[in-house]
């Protein structure tokens, strides 16, 4: 393999990381706040459906982007309402979002366009189109660092750039801010949280909420970016393993970005090669593709450290009267 | 898992309702959804065709699981429905569960294989049809380097890369073609994402003719090839319009003929084997305004001449499916 070839397959894995970034993301701020969301796979449809839909229809894809997001958190309404406020079992509010959206976005493509099920391929400025960032022309001809920055940092659309500047951000507000810190309690103990007199239910929300704007970016990313339009099903798992990566990141920041980035590249390694000779061994391309589950499995198995939820996760919270 | 199979059976009951006072044929979508621009979508236009001419009716469902496919069989025999014709390999083994049970109602299986005196076996020459293309492809190429990508990993998904790298390598013995399949689940048919990642992998290894055989995995191929400025090849229906001028051709698999035929047979249609080759039309590749500047008149009447060929038995092309392996391809 040589260096280009090489530089070919990160930038490759970055792209395929960006939307389990977001989805991953979006899951941590979810089930940091004891919401388990099984949903990110639905929520990413119905945004990448929406900003596809509307992105055509207005010629503007921030106006996609738009409403992607905002249905994507009608959904993490939806999620919320069944599962904080009406107390309802959580992963049974996340199945039925995953089946509600994609049903309905098929049905709506289906009824807004006559296409089949999909939206009309996006032109122009109703896509994002890649950002070449500053001098990105004139350094390419460095060795080594040059192509570095021309191929794999630069040449990615905003959205990529935004899911990278997340992972800091989303570090800060958990552990370096008031709201994170009551928003960790309250996946841990959250009658600790509620005797403090802060409100469980609005933390809850506001995690779940972020939670859906983020799955929107991630359908957006999805639809808007990498493709030029919705087709039905596109997410095709993704937002199973970003859940996967959470769990591997033991619902950790830093460590689900690295798990991202180390999964998109698990893909793009096998995209690019169908079978791959390792020391006269030839590992084949399924295993490959099956790699981010059989890792998740090998954690939760407690092989390689204990993958421990926050406490709270999953539990309805009840006020004592 | 309850309450999704009743919620199933439910819409299944619903489906079946809708047309049941006049219909007499029914129609098993694959998985892929009967507006996938490829190889559903021709047996939904055959049909709507056979509908337009006759005035006649037929039942249809789209498969939403693997589960389904039993279920859909049976539902549809048991109203009554004679033909059922069924859409992609995968069906093979549900008719072979479901045939015995009712001798009086003629199966028919696209692409699938199955020996039972009441199925109809309905098979096409993709290897002919993807020679064609791929000799195209060649004549097309400026790199000396062709692409193929496949969707689902299976047999007859090989018999479409075969036959295109025998094409290739006919016109140009020292050309190279790169041979991707996009996974080994039914999800392959849906993603284009992967289907675009792919496509700019080939392109960095130098490919710059595309030949996508994905179901809605080549909309992501055709719609990344068209952006980076290379040619791509449609599979199964007309896909030259989807990109005009940055589509090169359409590995035409006429699906909608095999449908209307069956349709317009009707309870008269037998069991028993079909091949839809070259002669016959029933593989082919597609001309039309929106390639007519790509295709020359020289390349047009070089693949007219190895057509003439193939169907005189001057050229054999080899069927990856007759002894699962390819001369000219490594899987």
């Amino acid at each position: 393999m040589d260096f280009l070839t090489l530089i070919q397959v990160l930038d490759s894995g970055v792209r395929l990381a960006t939307p389990l970034i977001f989805a991953c993301f979006a899951g941590l701020y979810s089930e940091r706040a004891g919401v388990v969301d099984i949903g990110l796979e639905g929520k990413m449809l119905m945004a990448a459906f929406l900003s596809a839909a509307v992105a055509f229809m207005t010629g503007s894809v921030l106006i996609g982007l738009l409403a992607g997001v905002a249905g994507s958190l009608m959904l993490a309404l939806l999620h919320g309402v069944a599962s904080i406020t009406f107390r309802g079992n959580q992963l049974i509010a996340g199945v039925a979002i995953n089946f509600l959206a994609a049903g309905i976005t098929v049905l709506m493509a289906q009824a807004w366009f006559q296409q089949g099920g999909r939206t009309p391929a996006l032109v122009g400025d109703a896509r994002f189109e890649p950002i070449t960032l500053p001098l990105a022309e004139t350094l390419q001809d460095i060795p080594f660092l040059g192509p570095i920055y021309h191929e794999l940092i630069s040449g990615h659309s905003l959205l990529v750039y935004i899911a990278f500047a997340i992972v800091p951000l989303s570090w800060w507000v958990l552990f370096r801010t008031r709201f994170g810190l009551r928003l960790r309690a309250v996946g841990e103990n959250p009658a600790a949280v509620d005797t403090a007199g802060i409100s469980v239910i609005r933390l809850r929300y506001s995690a779940v909420l972020i939670c859906g704007i983020l799955c929107g970016l991630g359908g957006v990313y999805m639809a808007t970016a990498l493709q030029a339009g919705f087709v039905k099903d596109m997410t095709a798992g993704r937002g199973f393993i970003a859940l996967a990566a959470l769990i591997f990141a033991k619902w950790r920041p830093w460590q689900a970005m690295a798990t991202c980035l180390l999964f998109g590249l698990l893909q793009s390694v096998a995209l690019r090669y169908q079978s791959i000779e390792l020391g006269g061994i030839t590992i084949p391309v399924q295993l490959m593709e099956a790699l981010p589950y059989i890792l998740t499995i090998i954690i939760l198995a407690g092989l390689i450290g204990r993958a421990v939820p926050p406490l709270a996760s999953g539990e309805p919270y009840t006020k004592e009267n | 898992m309850k309450h999704a199979a009743t919620f199933r059976a439910l819409l299944l009951g619903t489906a079946l309702c809708a047309g049941q006072a006049h219909a007499d044929a029914a129609l098993i979508f694959d998985l892929g959804g009967k507006f996938d621009k490829s190889f559903n979508e021709a047996a939904h236009n055959g049909a709507q065709r056979w509908k337009e001419e006759t005035g006649g009716d037929y039942l249809e469902i789209e498969l939403q699981s693997e589960a389904q496919r039993e279920q859909a069989l049976r539902r549809f025999a048991e109203a009554g429905a004679n033909p059922v014709i069924t859409m992609g390999f995968a069906m093979s083994t549900p008719i072979k569960e479901v045939a015995p049970d009712y001798p009086d109602t003629t199966f028919v299986t696209i692409d699938g294989w199955v020996e039972a005196p009441n199925v109809r076996v309905i098979g096409f020459t993709e290897h002919e049809g993807s020679y064609l293309v791929g000799m195209m492809a060649a004549m097309a190429s400026k790199s000396n380097t062709v692409g193929f990508i496949g969707g689902m990993d299976i047999p007859l998904i090989r018999r479409f890369a075969c036959g295109y790298a025998q094409g290739v390598k006919a016109v140009n013995p020292d050309a190279t073609v790169i041979s991707n399949m996009t996974g080994v689940t039914p999800t392959a048919w849906n993603d284009p994402v992967k289907g675009s990642e792919l496509t700019k992998a080939q392109i960095s290894q130098g490919a710059d003719v595309v030949y996508a055989a994905a179901g809605g995995t080549g909309v992501g191929v055709l719609q990344t090839a068209a952006d980076e400025n290379i040619l791509s090849i449609g599979v199964d229906s007309n896909q030259n319009h989807l990109h005009s001028g940055q589509v090169l051709t359409s590995m035409m698999k006429r699906v909608d003929v095999a449908v209307y035929d069956a349709l317009k047979s009707g309870e008269t249609l037998e069991g028993g084997y079909q091949l839809l080759d070259l002669a016959a039309e029933g593989v082919g590749y597609a001309m039309d305004e929106h390639n007519a500047d790509l295709v020359s008149a020289d390349m047009q009447a070089q693949v007219d001449a190895a057509k003439a060929s193939i169907i005189s038995g001057e050229i054999s092309v080899h069927d990856y499916m007759s002894d699962d392996s390819c001369p000219a391809l490594t899987f």
